[in-house]
């Protein structure tokens, strides 16, 4: 690796980050395209969740991170507090794994 | 004169920091730490000096395109492919950008700042606010700011000591990062339509997710937005008959 490509992809994550709240700036802001944005990113985080729960490095990241994942998010569902939905989900994918279950 | 600074700090603090906010990413600096650990020790491993990983950790700031442009350069890959994997998995940050970017659009240091600090955690939290905006502002500076210093603090310590660190999935570390995400989208769910066009936009991404770049899926999964359309034509409609 090259201090290069360590700049040049600085630049190019910068103005990525940078694309959105200009485009947000340019557009008279409705409450409707509000609302339109505000869902576009809660879409695109909830993907990434479930894919990054089930797949790593482009294939089936095994059962005992999505069911850490899983358990975490029933709790949080009926309102648990943040720590505590943490550390039941990284206990049950720890547990599940000394158990043999990748 | 000696009461003015610590009072400067108070109100800075009073201003920028939310303790709910704080109290919450404390769960989150486990999760990041091993992740940024993990990050300077493969770093070391592929023969990358630490002040070129601390370097990026500094100045790129985003976990995902570090590790794929990392790892596509170490296994010989050209810059260009290394970058452009790494600015591909990023380009999620655009509708988290378009979503919260009025949070830190203020003076241009803010502008600046806010815009490097952009990444899942502090989109999510700012979103997970909902309408009030100083929650929302005191969330994003608060979880950026503390995402920011341990990861660049965890990447130098892994790596020096990275070999000493077992595997990030030990004690089911992996989990904690997108746990944490999805305890802050699941209220946004209770409302029908998000819950509706999140089940759809992931079920495209999981469909795509092994054909497709990685980074891809997941913006693809904005086609969930569709369900807003029949939303607006019911709506009319409704609005229509309230007239009539």
């Amino acid at each position: 690796m090259t201090m290069a490509a360590v700049l040049a992809l600085a630049v190019g994550v910068f103005l990525v980050r940078l694309a959105g709240p200009v485009m947000r700036s340019r557009i008279k802001v409705t409450e409707r395209s509000e609302t339109l944005m505000k869902r576009g990113a809660t879409v695109v985080l909830a993907a990434l969740v479930v894919t990054g729960a089930l797949f790593t490095d482009g294939a089936f990241a095994g059962w005992a991170l999505p069911a850490g994942v899983l358990v975490g998010g029933v709790l949080a569902w009926r309102r648990a507090p943040i720590l505590v939905v943490v550390i039941a989900a990284a206990g049950t994918t720890a547990l599940l794994r000394l158990a043999g279950i990748a | 004169m000696r009461h003015l600074i610590p009072d400067r700090l108070g109100s800075l603090a009073a201003r920028f920091v939310d303790r709910g906010v704080l109290r919450d990413s404390a769960a989150l600096i486990a999760g990041l730490f091993i992740v940024g650990v993990s990050f300077g020790a493969v770093a070391t491993a592929e023969g990358v000096p630490w002040w070129q990983a601390a370097a990026m950790s500094l100045f790129v700031f985003a976990g995902a395109s570090q590790f794929a442009t990392l790892g596509i350069l170490a296994g010989g890959g050209g810059l260009l492919a290394g970058v452009a994997a790494g600015l591909i998995l990023n380009l999620r940050h655009v509708p988290y950008g378009l979503a919260v970017g009025d949070v830190y659009w203020t003076s241009l240091r803010a502008k600046l700042i806010g815009t490097h600090l952009l990444v899942d955690h502090t989109a999510a939290f700012a979103l997970a606010a909902g309408s009030d905006r100083t929650r929302a502002r005191k969330a994003f500076w608060t979880v950026g700011i503390v995402l920011f210093l341990m990861w660049n603090a965890a990447t130098v310590i892994g790596a020096f000591a990275g070999q000493l660190i077992t595997d990030p999935k030990a004690f089911g570390l992996d989990a904690t990062l997108p746990v944490i995400l999805l305890a802050l989208v699941l209220p946004s769910m209770r409302d029908a339509r998000t819950l509706l066009a999140a089940l759809l936009g992931t079920a495209v991404a999981l469909a795509t997710s092994l054909y497709l770049p990685a980074g891809i899926p997941v913006l693809l999964a904005l086609i969930g937005l569709v369900v807003m359309w029949r939303g607006t034509g019911r709506n009319r409609t409704e609005r229509a008959e309230a007239t009539a």
